[in-house]
């Protein structure tokens, strides 16, 4: 219940530093286009309206408006005066910023999230074998592999990818095409060829992350007094791992894992903007470029609601994990 | 036990979440036996391939209404759409019947002795993509949907002078000023302004225009090409106009807009990779651009119009410590700059650069040396500013020298403890750093010190009344970027240096005489601009305010820049255009 009212301090803080930003939704135009024009349309748009009015205007039509405009679709039942009901606008495409952000979830997901999945799926082995024979030569150049994930930026490793991959040996697209639609095996392969880039990109930076963690995390379990006393048992090393350490290091991770979620629905701003994957990333550099301050009032709001939201199923978590949690 | 399983069931609940949608995931694997066929099935899609066209636009188009566009680019895409009576021509900018079925002129009646009205003669043979006629209605509507005062119309300035739209028959459409206007090609000619049409748009008048979102993502046009698909901000999926005007045009059965990205991999996507056949506006370093185009898969095409990248010298005191009310502003004079109010000292920052070098480094084949603010079309180019194309630094010195500025232990100049210390800035571009580095060391030379400064693009160009960085407010002693005028008559444009034309509160800056200079002198020759008649006459005041304002250094012309953009080699039939939209004669594209 403490969720609602920090999300409201945070919609509000957003929408006052959008407004103090000194950005301008008539930047973008041909400088040939008169200043008295551009004043215009900016009085059109709304931007020159005082902040509390900007804001009780945007709170009206993304709370009440939106929501209204949603069981319409669903039930198709109209609910007082529907036409003149203003949905939240988008001061570039003048059309509804929740139609945006809907249009762009599908590649978004698909590539963002699917390299989230790939990532968990290299990083925990990774991270368990390393941990399990640290020092080893597997446990060096994990950590090796990881250092460089995580220490070069996506801007960097993608570069490098199209430059090998698209320039040189002409395999892989660099441009991902948002209009490809799945519908029989040549189709699917195009859109396997044109994921792949970005998906290892980004799995490699998100694994490299995760797998230092679970590693850790781990290690950390292997001296415990429960680890020896299951060894005292006469326990096999592999149930010891299997059926204990494994569980226990996983309360972090999975925390980490959870509150991670978050960050694919913002996108992966840059590496959307390499693949030009046009996802939420895209749409939201897009959107500050032009000063278009309901949708990014809009999409950051949503991305806050995400996060309050995964940070308590995080919480959940715990308790289904580990059965001492208890919440009262 | 019983905690184990629960524990790989979430796991596996988790996994679920992110892959759901995606049962195809398993084929990957076991399909592999079906290769052969798809290469086929390749084969087979070569031919529709070499029949779509893939442009690239790194900034993504975001309506296809260039009424209500936010840029360049959205009037550009819109463009295969909805056209204008007449456009301007690749070359020079002469205008060429488009919509209509010549130019109207005096000779053949179609303008008015007095200069007050203009008529359009249109082409009969027009049908819109929805099958249904082309008439001087739509041409009427147009009018009245742009010119409404609720809108907030991005062209309405084409409009301004208007009184009316008349339609005179079904194709024949007379435009009526409010006064005598020497020019009268603004309405309807070039990309800004193209017909829209009235059955589709009639409810979207005035205020209602905003809730149109089909309308404007999706209009109907007479163009070469019809919208399919529209992502805004992503992509858009155009297919050929089966009612175009032309038979066996145009050759493309498909066009691929893209967009986002920047401005190199754009490049990279054309030149080097091939994946797209045309890419716009690629303002990246000369050297980089070189490379790509080794790989022999496009080539770059540079169409000059009217841009001109120039530094603005600010002619009042722009001192932090003066305060907002006083802060760069003109204050009928009494505000004066320092030290960038003398005359000499501003020919000295102009001797000073080597224009020839600042193109090699930063612009190669897409800019030439400029001395003029009006650089084209070619009939209004002054010559009598040469001078500046030879780097001349004794000369600068000297004047220097003689005006009484006199250079300090650490080599700057100074006059009665004025020191010439200058702010310079500009927005951010690497292209634009480079200039302002090497500006600074020549002005480093003649004894100015330069403190450099860039500005994010949106917020420079940006006009938010609260934002001290913006190109009106003009922060700084001197500021550098591009400017132009709309189509081919300068003759608005050289208004914006009349006094009235200053920013400052009492506009909300909004206003066009960006280095503030201001001259009776001057007000005078636009004032007789306005009411002269002949052209040759008009030509000669146009190249005189040119001068005035090259010769008294308000602005300090640089490079004439050319849009650049790159092609690939098997698209042929491209006109590059520096006057109209890149992709105004698109219908003649093809492929071979």
């Amino acid at each position: 219940m403490f969720a609602i009212p920090t999300l409201i301090v945070i919609s509000f803080v957003l929408y006052v530093l959008l407004d103090l930003a000194p950005s301008d939704p008539t930047g973008n135009l041909p400088l040939t286009i008169p200043p008295e024009v551009r004043e215009k349309i900016r009085d059109q748009l709304g931007v020159n309206d005082p902040i509390h009015v900007g804001y009780l205007k945007w709170m009206r039509q993304f709370f009440i408006n939106e929501p209204l405009h949603f069981i319409e679709q669903a039930t198709g039942l109209s609910i007082g005066d529907s036409s003149e009901r203003v949905r939240v606008v988008s001061f570039t495409t003048r059309s509804p910023v929740v139609d945006l952000i809907l249009d762009r979830l599908p590649q978004t997901l698909w590539v963002v999230g699917l390299s989230y999945v790939v990532g968990i799926l290299i990083a925990l082995p990774i991270g368990v074998i390393s941990a399990y024979k640290q020092y080893s030569w597997f446990d060096q150049i994990g950590t090796f592999v990881s250092m460089v994930g995580f220490s070069v930026p996506t801007f960097f490793t993608g570069l490098l990818l199209i430059i090998l991959f698209s320039s040189t040996l002409g395999w892989l697209p660099s441009i991902y095409d948002t209009t490809l639609r799945v519908t029989d095996f040549s189709s699917f392969w195009e859109q396997v060829k044109q994921m792949i880039m970005p998906v290892t990109v980004l799995a490699f930076y998100n694994a490299a992350q995760l797998s230092r963690f679970m590693r850790a995390s781990v290690l950390e379990n292997l001296n415990q007094d429960y680890v020896r006393t299951a060894r005292a048992k006469g326990m096999k090393d592999r149930a010891i791992l299997v059926g204990h350490i494994l569980q226990n290091s996983m309360l972090p991770v999975v925390t980490m894992i959870a509150l991670g979620v978050p960050t694919i629905f913002s996108g992966a701003i840059i590496t959307e903007q390499i693949f030009r994957v046009n996802g939420l990333g895209h749409l939201l550099i897009h959107a500050i470029q032009n000063g278009d301050i309901y949708l990014i009032q809009s999409l950051t709001f949503i991305f806050a609601v995400l996060i309050v939201l995964f940070n308590l199923i995080a919480d959940l978590l715990y308790g289904v994990l580990d059965p001492r949690i208890k919440y009262t | 036990m019983r905690k184990h399983i629960c524990f790989i069931g979430l796991l596996l609940v988790t996994s679920l979440l992110f892959s759901c949608g995606s049962p195809q995931d398993s084929e990957i694997a076991t399909d592999s036996s079906t290769g052969e066929s798809t290469e086929n099935l390749e084969s087979v899609e070569l031919d529709g391939d070499s029949r779509t066209l893939k442009i690239l636009y790194w900034q993504a188009p975001s309506i296809l209404n260039p009424y209500l566009s936010s840029g360049t680019k959205d009037i550009e895409s819109s463009s295969l759409i909805v056209e204008p009576l007449a456009r301007y021509d690749s070359a020079d900018g002469e205008m060429v019947p488009w919509l209509a079925s010549d130019i109207p002129t005096m000779e053949n009646g179609g303008l008015a002795s007095d200069y007050r009205s203009i008529t359009w003669k249109l082409r009969t043979d027009i049908i819109w993509s929805d099958g249904t006629p082309f008439t001087a209605d739509d041409v009427v509507f147009t009018w009245m949907y742009c010119s409404n005062e609720e809108f907030g119309c991005v062209s309405s300035n084409a409009f301004k002078d208007v009184a009316q739209v008349v339609a005179v028959d079904t194709h024949t459409v007379r435009v009526e000023f409010t006064k005598p206007m020497y020019f009268p090609y603004g309405p309807f000619v070039g990309s800004l302004t193209p017909i829209i049409q009235k059955e589709q748009f009639k409810d979207c008048l005035g205020a209602a225009a905003q809730a149109c979102t089909d309308q404007n993502f999706n209009p109907v046009g007479t163009g070469p090409f019809m919208v399919e698909d529209f992502k805004a901000n992503d992509v858009i999926t155009f297919v050929a106009n089966p009612n175009y005007r032309e038979e066996g045009k145009p050759y493309f059965q498909k066009v691929i807009f893209k967009g986002g990205g920047e401005a190199s991999s754009a490049a990279r996507a054309v030149l080097e990779t091939g994946e797209f056949d045309y890419a716009w506006n690629l303002q990246v370093e000369p050297e980089v651009l070189e490379g790509m185009q080794d790989t022999g898969n496009g080539e770059l095409l540079t169409g000059f119009g009217s841009n001109v990248e120039r530094i603005m010298v600010n002619q009042t005191n722009n001192d932090s410590s003066l305060g907002r009310d006083r802060r760069s502003l003109y204050l009928d004079g009494t505000n004066p700059h320092p030290f960038l109010s003398d005359r000499n000292v501003r020919r000295a920052l102009s001797l000073a650069i080597n224009r020839s070098i600042l193109v090699e480094v930063g612009y190669g084949d897409t800019g030439q040396p400029m001395c003029n603010v009006i650089p084209a079309p070619s009939k209004f180019v002054s010559d009598e500013n040469e001078e500046c194309k030879t780097q001349n630094i004794e000369e600068a010195n000297r004047l220097l020298d003689e005006a009484g500025w006199v250079r300090g232990r650490d080599g700057v100049r100074e006059k009665d403890g004025i020191r010439l210390s200058m702010l310079y800035q500009t927005s951010t571009n690497s292209v634009r750093q480079d200039t302002q580095a090497l500006v600074k060391e020549w002005w480093s030379q003649i004894g100015v010190e330069t403190e450099l400064r860039h500005i994010d693009g949106a917020v420079f160009f940006g006009s938010d009344q609260g934002s001290p960085d913006t190109l009106g407010k003009f922060y700084a002693d001197v500021q550098m970027y591009t400017n132009n005028f709309e189509g081919i008559d300068p003759s608005e444009y050289v208004e914006s240096w009349v006094c009235e034309e200053v920013p400052g509160p009492h506009n909300d800056w909004n206003a066009s005489n960006i280095p503030r200079g201001c001259s009776m002198e001057f007000d005078a020759l636009v004032e007789q601009l306005e009411i002269t008649e002949e052209p040759q006459d008009r030509i000669a005041i146009i190249k005189q305010i040119n001068d005035f304002v090259v010769q008294n250094y308000w602005e300090i012309p640089l490079i004439w820049r050319a849009r650049v953009s790159a092609k690939s080699v098997s698209l042929k039939g491209v006109k590059m255009n520096g006057w109209d939209s890149e992709l105004w004669n698109v219908a003649d594209w093809y492929r071979e």
